[in-house]
């Protein structure tokens, strides 16, 4: 394998982590504040409906971005209702959530575009444009950096460098600020938070509705980014894998980073080579498919390294009288 | 002393949760621009108008018994099995091998045992993520969900490289030799001289089915294992006081669940498709969860609300064959009825409840 395959592998890594690590990111906001999510998929899938529809009736793409969050908003605050407010079972609900999205996402597209569940494709400013970065064209004909800056750092989407800026702010927000202290002490112990006299549902509330944001970013991503227009199911279970590297990366924010890049090159490969020839074994494609889901069981197991999740996640909390 | 008579727990939570559930989907079809009204006539004429309709309905309810029974048997031990879906496709497995790799002499032999292979394949897939659970402290739901993934991989790729006969396009193993083909409810009725429809896929695994539930039933409430099950799901630290070991009871009721789920293979791979094809379970374990819900865990629960989940999805697909609706309009009625039964269950009863308490005031 040459430099420039290398390069363009690595390049397709960084696209399709992008989804993974925003829903990532938004589970892990949720769970950190003891909310268990498995409704990522979900919300990512109305997100990616919406902002596709409304990028393609308005023709601008941000109107769409806005529709997207707006949308994958609704459904976290269903979440929050079911799981906070009325404190039932985080993981029913987050079940009820995907299905919904499911039905709902081809429902609505057959009802407004008559296409088979699918929105017509996007074009000019109803979809997110590569960006190119400056001094990428000069840089180019130096060796080695020039294309490596050129092809793998320069020429992505808006969405892509926010993606990847939401990790030093996620960690910022949970490790040195006081609402994330709280939050995550909310997902330790809410006793504590409520004893101190700060709102343990607003807390869980706020952290649901980042979730939201997230997850309507990656959404919005999928439709107006890396593909032009929304299809039926086309999340293809990345809300699975966002929380398959949410349990990877222990509950943590860079390694959120880390383990998203994984899922995302074992993504990227299994895209671009069929089977893999390792000088005499094949590797089908089927194991690159389900690597993320094995490499997750076998954290879980603990053979691994650990991964402890926050102590009162999926519980809901009822205050004492 | 209980807040709410038993019968307000058992039919009226359920019931209203249902009502919510079909204003909503009412909602939906108006939102659409369809007339909800025609709609559910057409599901009624359709699902349940001819002996047509009903053997698609028995057949769909068949696959859901299966599934709601094995969410329900977990769901008893406190644990929630999402994957059922993955369990059902490793029975399939099973369902195909001992099809096509046994020359069965007859089906009535044949269905004892693919009853016997699907229910260990699909305990095996359980076994995994039980052990997870008892050992490691794994979540289950994590691992399930992780497991139904595994299965699609490996089902996939057991059908594309080993199974595929030669020369053959699409993912799927050959057809089943004629002698494990199972008899449909037309061949069934005739001797009693009840033309049953020809065409209609439900066959005998729905009587496997009936007494699956029974099964269910006389395990969960008339063993001692099936007390240890419900002992350990309602309090953990109580079951492992009296002597029950939390280790046994999360293996053993997890490949319970996965067996069941498991043997739904003998109902859509031998008794329908006669071959074992990619999407095979087409989502039954997932409506196992609805299913499993809906029925308040209780096997008759589960048979009824199989049969209504059976109906709304012959129902759907007459619809989608007939008016602009498109089928995934049952994934929205699943969704709600799931989100309703489940996860909103506190919206209805704490109103219930406040009722209840007013009324025995004013009585006392």
């Amino acid at each position: 394998m040459d430099y420039l395959t290398l390069l363009q592998v690595l390049d397709s890594t960084v696209r399709l982590a992008t989804p993974l690590l925003l829903a990532c990111l938004a589970g892990l906001f949720s769970e950190r504040a003891g909310i268990f999510d498995i409704g990522l998929e979900g919300k990512m899938l109305l997100a990616a409906f919406f902002s596709a529809a409304v990028a393609y009736l308005t023709g601008s793409v941000w109107l769409g971005l806005l529709a997207g969050i707006g949308s994958s908003m609704v459904l976290a605050g269903l979440h929050g209702l079911a799981s906070i407010t009325f404190r039932g079972n985080q993981l029913i609900s987050g079940v009820a959530i995907n299905f919904l999205a499911a039905g709902m996402t081809v429902l609505i597209a057959q009802d407004w575009f008559k296409q088979g569940g699918r929105t017509p494709s996007l074009i000019g400013g109803a979809r997110f444009e590569p960006i190119t970065l400056p001094l990428a064209d000069t840089l180019h004909p130096v060796p080695v950096i020039g294309p490596l800056y050129h092809d793998l750092i320069s020429g992505h989407t808006i969405l892509v460098y926010v993606a990847f800026l939401c990790v030093p702010a996620t960690w910022w927000v949970l490790y040195r600020t006081r609402f994330g202290l709280r939050l995550r002490a909310v997902g330790e112990n809410p006793a504590a938070v409520d004893t101190a006299g700060v709102s343990v549902v607003g807390l869980r509330y706020a952290a649901v509705a980042i979730c939201g944001i997230l997850c309507g970013i990656a959404g919005a991503y999928l439709a107006t980014a890396l593909q032009a227009g929304f299809v039926k199911d086309m999340t293809a279970g990345r809300g699975y894998i966002a929380l398959a590297a949410l349990i990877f990366a222990k509950w943590r924010p860079w390694y959120a980073l880390s383990s998203t890049l994984l899922f995302g090159l074992l993504q990227a490969v299994a895209l671009r080579y069929q089977n893999i020839d390792l000088g005499g074994v094949v590797i089908p494609v089927q194991v690159m498919d389900a690597l993320p889901y094995i490499l997750t069981v076998v954290i879980l197991a603990g053979f691994v390294g650990k991964a402890i999740p926050p102590r009162a996640g999926g519980e809901p909390y009822v205050k004492e009288r | 002393m209980d807040i709410m008579p038993k019968w307000a727990d058992v039919v009226l939570i359920p019931l209203i949760s249902l009502i919510l559930a079909a204003i909503l989907s009412a909602l939906v079809i108006l939102g659409i621009g369809e007339d909800p009204v025609a709609a559910v006539k057409l599901m009624v004429t359709g699902a349940l108008g001819s002996t047509y309709g009903w053997g698609y309905t028995l057949y769909y309810a068949t696959n859901f018994m299966f599934t709601g029974l094995a969410v329900a048997v977990a769901f008893h031990a406190s644990m929630f099995n999402i994957g059922g879906e993955g369990q059902a496709m490793l029975g399939g497995l099973g369902v195909a091998l001992i099809c096509l790799f046994v020359p069965w002499p007859h089906w009535s032999i044949a269905i004892l045992g693919a009853i016997a292979a699907s229910a260990l394949f699909g305990a095996a897939w359980a076994a995994i993520p039980a052990y997870l659970q008892a050992r490691r402290g794994s979540h289950i739901v994590i691992t399930t969900i992780m497991f139904n993934f595994i299965a699609a991989a490996l089902l996939n790729y057991v059908l594309v490289n080993l199974l595929r006969p030669k020369g053959a396009m699409d993912p799927a193993t050959a057809k089943f030799p004629a002698a494990t083909n199972l008899p449909t409810l037309h061949e069934l009725l005739a001797p009693f001289g009840i033309s049953f429809s020809k065409s209609a896929p439900a066959n005998i695994s729905l009587i496997v089915a009936v007494l699956a539930c029974f099964g269910v039933w006389a395990l969960i409430w008339r063993t001692r294992l099936g007390y240890e099950i419900r002992a350990f799901g309602k309090s953990e630290s109580g079951a492992r006081y009296a002597g029950i070991s939390p280790f046994k009871i999360t293996m053993l009721a997890m490949l319970i669940s996965g067996g069941l789920a498991g043997m739904m293979a003998i109902n859509n791979v031998m008794g329908e498709a006669e071959r074992l094809v990619l999407n095979a379970v087409e989502g039954a374990g997932f409506i196992g969860i609805a299913v499993s819900l809906m029925g308040r865990n209780h096997p008759f629960g589960v048979f009824l609300a199989a049969i209504l989940f059976g109906f709304l999805y012959q129902g759907g697909a007459e619809l989608a064959l007939w008016t602009n609706i498109p089928r995934e309009l049952i994934v929205v009625i699943q969704a709600l009825v799931i989100l309703f039964t489940g996860a909103l269950d506190n919206m209805v009863r704490i109103p219930l409840e406040r009722m209840f308490l007013a009324l025995r005031k004013t009585e006392g």
